[in-house]
């Protein structure tokens, strides 16, 4: 009512107006019908009337809201300030802009992602389960079919658990479009149940789909639904081909389904795929467990009731490959662990970039209130009061809060839309998007930081007298060391907080490097890689895999623009690809409770050459060795060492315990490779090299070099493969550089962002410097002179200002190493062969920084020192 | 001749309202009608000053007692006019019961007449 009066003001005043004039003529009328001249008759309306303007006042008054009409006031004279320096004000703006947009991105990304329950049922019950990694070096890993079938009898505060695993699979069938290689998940019937999701379409699984003996059923994810059926309904009862063997359709999930990530594209019942036999192994990790705790129940008790059962399963066994701990953490947790210290490091990145901003603003207000400050003594001592000047002050910071806001939130929907396009694996990125409390939030620190940096200048007008600079003479030469003061303060915070940014940026760049240029094993130049898995249904005999691989690799190394091509079970830097027990025959057998393991590979005679790999000592493998007369093993250089540290390895046999079919004696060691890693990010584990051709090895990829563009030959190689088995998809076809790049896509991400936002605050600190010194310099213009006219040196001069400038650095420098040195341990988990102490970064930035600096304060030292003394003692 | 009473003035506060609304109990009116009535209803002996007249016509049509709209006088010149609001005629017989009140305990108080 009283807002709506208010910003009707116009109108009502406009309308009193006719309103008063109507009666005035109603008046006058009456008093020319009793006789008097139109004059007088007005003039009487008038008198008595009395004073329109009064009553008009007096109704424009009532209806005016004062704080909110001052507030108007206020932001409108900021503005007409802040238009008289538009440099100033474009860069102000958007280095708000910039901070505000970058934390209210980042914001609803935290919040979407970290904060918000999971769209389950009661999701705070939720936990997932895990067993710790026997070697103990993970504490969240995977679990064995045979321990979850003994936590589940041994916890009776949960009411229901459900495992899964994810794989992937080929899907194709009813002549439809190609197949296509998938990721799916296996889960246990209740899963869904469980976590309380109704199916879009169809019925969940029941326990009778649950068994090895089942008919085969699948449920879609509502994108599998959509992208490869249309969206269409029949296709509930029909029937697809996973691995060629038939399943049907029960089921579709919801839409917002995307559960445990956004690639998983069906599901199918676990105990129908695996063997009873697998789920009931206790050492062999593959899975992840869900559970629901009763209510009332908590998350500990679950965990030691699920320990106690892992323990005893662990002592009964005596099989060292059997977990002997188990760990729990909510089911969010589990899901969003990875991005969580990714995300708080960019949030703690950008809240510095406006911080800042904030103090740069300030650092500027400060000047500013310092060159009026005559004008505000002037006002205070004719009466205006503190608070009103304090607002203004606050008003002028706001203005240009608000207009960072308004170009910052836009920015922060863009960023958003960036992000989840740029990093579609981040977990729940479907649920990420602006919503009514990102923008609240938007609102609010945009608040925040224009009352923020509006008070820091203004504080000084709290405390101190305000009559004072009247008294100062205007010959003074101390004028405002107060001010001068605050503003190092506010300066050294800036730099220290810049340290600080550039500390962190310098670490995770370096990191970068390390995994980027971290040695493979191989050449990772003009190589092309795609993957593939013969389906089992298909592909049953050990015959018909190898003559899948004899067929494809003469034609492959045929092909005019291919240079070298080899076939492996797992690249290098592309996955674990799976180990194997061993043992030596010709060493004793290790101690009771300990057991040898190492990574296997398959590969084909020609590999080790295509790729790269040098072949230290020995020979390859040969075409003949093929099918059963696979009797040897190549192994790497590291599990040489290991394993044969004073003898030729050449010769020995390794027998490899989980595979079928060993021969009796081993397989004998018949050359040693170069070191490969699996993994930019993990040590170099020994590797076994079996031959492909045994045709144990139905899944696998291609690597190709070429002096060409390698991409191009992508389409060929597909051709190609379609020849001899139509209905096989390839899937992941990458050169090798995309294929790494992929897996440090986190590391680049988060460590081109960060030095994105360092080399912002950066530029900041160097403007505020600059900034500072020459205010310093312009209030010391009249000493300088004098100095200068006695006889001072230039260069001298020169010196006193640049220590003026750069003390303020110094102390910010020295803040900024001491803080730093304490924040790279929150970063410690994102470093890969990183010291987060790495004294050569410290250095870095140091020098970096002292540059920087040196140079912000060179210019108005250097003006400082050309002053020309008789017209500096003439100015004031 | 009577001396001339000004509500707001020299009377209780708030009469004038009671006035005003009094007068619309007739019918729609504007202004100068409503200033014209009390005058003469009065004798004259209550003088309204118009320049307090239309801040309590607005200060009312704020609180919803009295409406408004622009028509014709009967001179035919544009003019706002008022009515009384169901509000505004239960606000009436509040404000001309407790005037009674008023009246009568300062009557008592008062006795005889003094002179």
């Amino acid at each position: 009512m009283n807002l709506r009066r208010f910003f009707n003001r116009r109108k009502r005043d406009a309308d009193l107006a006719s309103e008063i004039e109507a009666h005035l003529a109603m008046e006058a009328e009456e008093n020319r019908a009793r006789g008097l001249s139109p004059e007088e008759a007005l003039r009487r309306a008038q008198i008595k009337f009395g004073s329109q303007r009064r009553v008009r006042e007096s109704e424009w008054e009532r209806s005016t809201m004062k704080l909110l009409d001052d507030t108007g006031r206020d932001l409108k004279y900021a503005a007409r300030t802040l238009a008289r320096a538009p440099g100033f004000t474009i860069a102000a703006v958007l280095v708000m802009a910039l901070g505000i947009g970058a934390n209210t991105a980042l914001f609803t990304v935290v919040r979407s992602v970290l904060l918000q329950p999971l769209p389950f049922n009661q999701p705070d019950r939720l936990i997932q389960l895990y067993e710790q990694s026997p070697n103990g070096k993970r504490l969240y890993s995977y679990v064995a079919g045979g321990m979850y079938a003994a936590w589940k009898q041994q916890a009776p505060s949960v009411e229901q658990m459900a495992v899964y695993g994810t794989d992937s699979i080929s899907l194709s069938g009813d002549g439809g479009p190609l197949p296509e290689r998938i990721r799916y998940a296996e889960c246990e019937w209740n899963l869904f149940p469980m976590l309380g999701v109704n199916l879009e379409l169809g019925r969940p699984f029941v326990q009778s789909d649950d068994r090895p003996d089942a008919p085969g059923t699948v449920i879609l994810t509502h994108s599998l639904w959509v992208r490869r059926y249309a969206g269409d309904k029949a296709i509930l009862g029909k029937t697809i081909l996973l691995d060629a063997r038939p399943y049907t359709v029960v089921g579709v999930l919801p839409a917002w389904f995307s559960y445990p990530d956004q690639t998983t594209q069906l599901w199918a019942p676990i105990y129908h795929e695996k063997s009873p036999a697998e789920m009931r192994q206790i050492d062999n990790h593959n899975y992840f467990v869900i559970a629901r705790l009763r209510p009332g129940a908590t998350m500990a008790q679950a965990l030691s009731e699920v320990d106690t059962a892992e323990k005893r399963v662990h002592n009964d066994s005596r099989n060292p490959f059997v977990g002997s701990a188990a760990s729990a953490r909510t089911l969010l947790d589990g899901l969003v662990h990875d991005a969580k210290t990714q995300l708080y490091v960019l949030l703690g990145a950008t809240s510095c970039v406006l911080l800042i901003a904030c103090l740069n603003v300030a650092n500027l207000l400060v000047a500013r209130s310092a060159s009026r400050r005559k004008e505000t003594s002037i006002r205070a001592a004719l009466g205006g009061s503190r608070l009103r000047l304090l607002r203004e002050q606050v008003a002028e910071s706001l203005a240009l809060s608000i207009a960072g806001g308004v170009l910052g939130l836009p920015l922060a929907w863009a960023g958003v839309r960036w992000l989840v396009q740029a990093r579609p694996d981040i977990a729940r990125a479907s649920s990420i998007h602006i919503d009514l409390e990102s923008i609240l939030f938007g609102l609010g620190i945009m608040a925040l930081s224009g009352i923020l940096a509006g008070l820091i200048p203004a504080a000084s007008l709290l405390r101190s007298p305000l009559l004072e600079p009247l008294q100062e003479s205007s010959r003074t030469n101390s004028a405002g060391q107060s001010r001068a003061r605050l503003r190092r303060i506010l300066l050294a915070g800036e730099v220290g907080l810049t340290v600080v940014l550039l500390i962190g940026a310098g670490l995770l760049l370096k990191s970068y490097q390390h995994l980027r240029s971290s040695n493979i094993g191989c050449d990772p130049r003009n190589l092309l890689t795609m993957h593939f898995s013969l389906p089992g249904a298909r592909y049953d005999t050990s015959q018909k895999v190898a003559a899948f691989y004899e067929q494809l690799l003469p034609p492959l190394r045929a092909l005019p623009a291919v240079k070298s091509a080899g076939i492996a079970t797992a690249l290098p830097a592309q996955g674990y690809g799976g180990d194997s027990r061993f043992t030596i025959p010709e060493h004793p057998a290790p101690p009771p409770g300990t057991q040898l393991d190492a990574i296997v590979r398959g590969v084909d005679p020609g590999y080790f050459s295509a790729i790269g790999i040098p072949l230290q000592r020995g020979r390859s493998f040969t075409n003949s060795e093929r099918l059963d007369k696979s009797l040897s093993v190549i192994v790497s250089d590291s599990f040489a060492r290991q394993y044969f540290p004073n003898e030729d390895p050449l010769g020995k046999h390794v027998k490899a315990l989980d595979f079928q079919g060993v021969p009796p004696q081993g397989f004998e060691i018949v050359g040693v490779v170069g070191n490969t890693l699996w993994s930019l990010a993990d040590d170099e584990t020994p590797t076994l090299y079996f031959p492909l051709y045994s045709g144990g090895w139905p899944s696998a990829s291609i690597a190709v070099r070429s002096d060409l563009d390698v991409a191009s030959l992508a389409a060929p190689i597909e051709k190609m493969i379609a020849q001899i088995d139509p209905d096989l998809p390839v899937a992941d076809v990458l050169t090798m550089e995309q294929s790494i790049g992929k897996s440090t896509l986190d590391a680049s991400f988060t460590s081109i962002l960060v030095l994105a936002f360092a080399a912002i605050a950066l530029l900041l600190a160097a403007v505020g410097l600059y900034g500072v010194l020459s205010y310093l310099a312009a209030q010391r213009t009249s000493e300088i002179g004098i100095r200068i006219a006695l006889g001072a040196q230039r260069s001298s001069v020169l010196r006193l200002m640049l220590l003026d400038g750069l003390r303020p650095a110094a102390a910010g420098l020295i803040l900024g190493l001491v803080a730093g040195a304490f924040a790279v341990r929150l970063i410690r988990s994102l470093l890969y062969a990183t010291n987060p102490l790495d004294w050569t970064i410290f250095a870095e930035v140091t020098v970096v920084l002292s540059l920087v600096a040196a140079l912000a304060c060179a210019v108005p030292a250097w003006r400082a020192s050309r002053l020309n003394p008789v017209q500096a003692l003439r100015l004031d | 001749m009577t001396r001339k009473v000004q509500p707001n003035s020299e009377m209780v506060q708030g009469t004038l309202d009671m006035l005003i609304l009094r007068t619309l109990v007739l019918g729609p009116a504007h202004g100068h009608t409503i200033a014209h009535v009390i005058e003469h209803t009065s004798d004259n002996v209550l003088e309204v000053e118009q320049g307090s007249l239309y801040p309590a016509l607005h200060r009312l049509e704020d609180r919803g007692w009295l409406a408004s709209y622009w028509g014709l006088s009967e001179n035919n010149r544009k003019a706002k006019f008022y009515k009384l609001t169901a509000a505004g005629r239960k606000q009436l017989l509040a404000e001309a019961s407790r005037w009674r009140q008023m009246v009568e305990a300062i009557g008592r108080v008062m006795g005889e007449t003094l002179n």
